[in-house]
């Protein structure tokens, strides 16, 4: 069935004919004509955010806790230049986006008109694909692909460039089975003869390790579930980068917890000792390697990745598997089955036992004492008071961030949102939003600093309008915690531009929106007021007062190999050389 | 790691792959890029350059498929092994990309350049400047009582000896078009 509408109509009928039912947007001059539609009709919720940064975050939120793609909708020039970080957060950390923006009209195009910005070149580099539409036949192909090229593959951030005139003009709209599709179709089977070379690895492997990614979760649901078998068939331990938290069960008994620059001593000392590390949907990325040329210097490498150009870019792999992770581990098992489920049981012993070991130095351990909140502590009680709860847990960046991801325990894939790649302050407030829009009954957490929940604070507003009861736990220290860290460890203590000054009231902040503000500076009220947080139906900001120079450890020291991790504050006496100061 | 039955390092997948991918030492090798000929294409391609980083001794393009609408990307780029595999992996991610060749890997290859030569000079420099171009095969494609325009083709070293040949006898301005390149049948 094809028939004629106008660009603006299009747009409304291929969201919906794609499955779409939010979109985050913010109108302009530029895509009134598409708001016009999405007035005149009930499929498709709009969020209205408070700035188009918000949008894409929490269209990420929405994706990142659905696994469908998020949509956004904004106008041109600031509105889509105002997009670029969110769609930049979203390359890094490979989430399926859909971007729309508004142009001016084609022939007023490279006239420095009034709200034009060159919206492709400038998200060229930051989308994994984009497209200016020029002629309104080509709409409905162009948005069915832009679908299609989003979620295929390594997902990503795409944008769709329209322009005003194009949105007016009308064409036959061509729904999703007609469309002219592009060549773009990646391949998702691994090569089974170096599939059956990793099963021959991991069955002479002594001392094996899985070291899982995003790309898990990015896999979707069986991708989890055959990780869980795998893992639970073979008796290998399992570590897992930021990104990839609840692939793999918290609670399962081969978690060895994450690794990386503030990764857990026992998983980051076991990627460092392992003899075969096998990387499922992760990218080496440096928060995890650390130093390259010492990273797990005794290991034969095996790397699963849908992307090829994730293979030899920063490790060597040994063992090199392009494919989705599902369709990757569903292989692997059969034929590890076929060849009698053979693994190196006494190997994996000693090994497990050498874990133990480090296991005992229990680098997460704290106290709470005194009158001050300790960071850690708040979260082990947010931790305990919220794990019956159908949980959801995004972040902002920095220490609160890796204190979440130590503290927090995460059972399910899709429970988890954190802007890891990019690393990107404001993102969690935004991001929670999305998410509770998906999952409207659910808790939804967003365990924030100070600093970064300022960032996009301006987001209240939209909590409010759509009711959406987000709580923004901020763990206040009145400092940019991680700068401030790294100022201690590597400028001489000197606390350049780190705190913050003029902060809110956030009570008094709360209650301006017409939400719920509660403060807590006493360990000894900790648990009531999380309840009440809990309990509360509506957004909610917590503005608990931690100590305000709790330095986040274990912590890799940049420039050094795993096994040199810096437990405490009474490791870092020139723990980083002139070499590791230059890193980020 | 003797438990293990592969060799470190070992790597059938590929023939390429049987030198040391992390060496160090620099290879110029020539890609043919096939992509769509859409607006922006070639910003994608030189964007990934740019923005990672890596080398373009040159680069030619056009279309090549007026019915398909795809163009040919030659672009010659100097790198260590590792870089080379991570060029052609982040062009082969390119949605616009169809396929990407190493034509410095997949067996023998025909590369040749087309360059106009301006060579100024009178008597005897302007007499050895056209009795070297014929040696040459260039051909005089415009000429004054003082300078002559040479066309000349050929693979970029040819083109490079020309040029230097030249440079006593009053060598002008150069325009160079940059590599074009195929596979040599097999």
């Amino acid at each position: 069935m094809t028939r004629q509408m106008s660009g603006a109509k299009m747009v409304v009928q291929a969201l919906r004919d794609q499955g779409v039912d939010v979109v985050f947007g913010y109108p302009g001059g530029a895509v009134l004509p598409i708001y016009d539609e999405i007035f005149q009709q009930n499929d498709i919720r709009h969020v209205l955010v408070r700035h188009e940064q918000g949008a894409v975050h929490a269209a990420e939120g929405y994706a990142r806790s659905t696994g469908k793609p998020g949509v956004v909708l904004v106008t041109s020039g600031p509105g889509a230049t105002n997009a670029v970080t969110g769609i930049t957060d979203a390359l890094l950390d490979s989430i399926p986006l859909v971007v729309l923006t508004g142009q001016v009209p084609t022939f007023m195009i490279g006239n420095d008109a009034f709200q034009e910005a060159d919206t492709v070149g400038i998200t060229r580099p930051c989308t994994k694909h984009n497209w200016l539409v020029s002629d309104t036949g080509d709409l409905s192909d162009t948005l069915h692909q832009a679908f299609h090229v989003a979620t295929t593959g390594r997902p990503g951030p795409v944008v769709v460039d329209i322009p005003k005139d194009v949105q007016f003009a009308s064409a036959e709209y061509t729904p999703p089975g007609k469309a002219k599709t592009n060549h773009y179709q990646p391949p998702v089977k691994g090569d089974i003869e170096t599939i059956t070379e990793l099963v021959e690895a991991m069955e002479t492997a002594k001392r094996p390790v899985f070291y899982t990614g995003g790309g898990v979760i990015n896999s979707g649901n069986a991708a989890s579930q055959l990780l869980r078998e795998l893992v639970e068939a073979t008796g290998i331990p399992i570590t897992s980068t930021l990104m990839g938290l609840g692939a793999y069960p918290a609670s399962g008994k081969n978690w060895l917890g994450m690794l990386g620059m503030h990764g857990l001593y026992e998983a980051n000392m076991a990627m460092h000792d392992c003899d075969l590390m096998i990387n499922i949907g992760a990218r080496f990325d440096d928060r995890i390697t650390g130093r390259v040329d010492a990273f797990s210097p005794n290991s034969i490498k095996a790397h699963i990745d849908i992307d090829p150009s994730s293979i030899n870019k920063v490790i060597k792999a040994d063992i090199p598997i392009v494919g989705d992770v599902a369709h990757v581990l569903e292989d692997l098992l059969k034929v590890w089955k076929s060849r009698g489920r053979k693994v190196n049981r006494e190997g994996l012993q000693q090994w497990w036992a050498e874990i133990e070991d480090w296991k005992k130095v229990n680098c997460l351990a704290f106290t709470q004492e005194g009158k001050t909140i300790r960071p850690q502590h708040a979260l082990a009680r947010l931790e305990e008071l919220t794990k019956g709860h159908d949980r959801y847990v995004c972040t902002e960046v920095g220490q609160h961030q890796m204190w979440a991801a130590q503290y927090l325990n995460f059972e399910d894939p899709h429970r988890w949102m954190t802007s890891g790649g990019l690393g990107t302050m404001g993102y969690g407030f935004p991001a929670s939003i999305g998410v509770q829009m998906a999952h409207p009954d659910a808790l939804v957490i967003n365990v924030a600093g100070e600093a970064s929940w300022l960032m996009n604070m301006q987001e209240m507003g939209t909590a409010m309008q759509f009711n959406l009861p987000v709580k923004q736990f901020i763990l206040n220290n009145e400092r940019l915690g991680m700068v401030r860290q790294w100022q201690e460890l590597l400028h001489g203590q000197r606390y350049s531009h780190s705190w913050s000054e003029s902060l809110p009231d956030f009570v008094k902040l709360a209650e301006a929106f017409g939400a719920k503000g509660i403060i807590c500076t006493d360990p000894a009220d900790l648990d009531d007021a999380i309840m009440e947080m809990i309990n509360y139906d509506g957004p909610v900001i917590f503005d608990c007062l931690v100590e305000k120079h709790e330095n986040c450890f274990p912590m890799i020291p940049s420039g050094e190999p795993h096994n040199k991790m810096l437990l405490g504050e009474a490791s870092t006496e020139d723990a980083i050389g002139n070499t590791g100061a230059v890193l980020v | 790691m003797s438990a293990l039955k592969i060799k470190k390092g070992s790597n059938k997948h590929s023939a390429y792959n049987l030198r040391p991918t992390f060496s160090d030492v620099i290879e110029r090798h020539t890609l043919a890029v096939i992509v769509d000929n859409e607006p922006g294409v070639l910003a994608r391609v030189i964007g990934l350059f740019s923005g990672r980083g890596y080398n373009i001794d040159s680069l030619t393009v056009a279309e090549v498929d007026h019915t398909g609408h795809t163009s040919r990307i030659t672009i010659v780029t100097t790198g260590t092994p590792q870089v080379i595999e991570q060029i052609k992996a982040q062009l082969g991610r390119i949605v616009s990309v169809h396929e990407v060749h190493d034509l410095t890997v997949e067996g023998d290859s025909v590369e040749r350049e087309l360059a106009l030569v301006r060579v100024h000079g009178t008597g005897d420099q302007r007499v050895e400047a056209l009795r070297l171009s014929e040696i040459f095969r260039a051909r005089v494609v415009d000429s004054t009582h003082e300078s002559f325009v040479f066309e000349l083709t050929g693979a970029p070293d040819k083109i490079d000896a020309f040029a230097e040949l030249m440079r006593p006898l009053g060598l002008g301005r150069i325009a160079r078009t940059g590599v074009a390149a195929l596979s040599r049948g097999r």
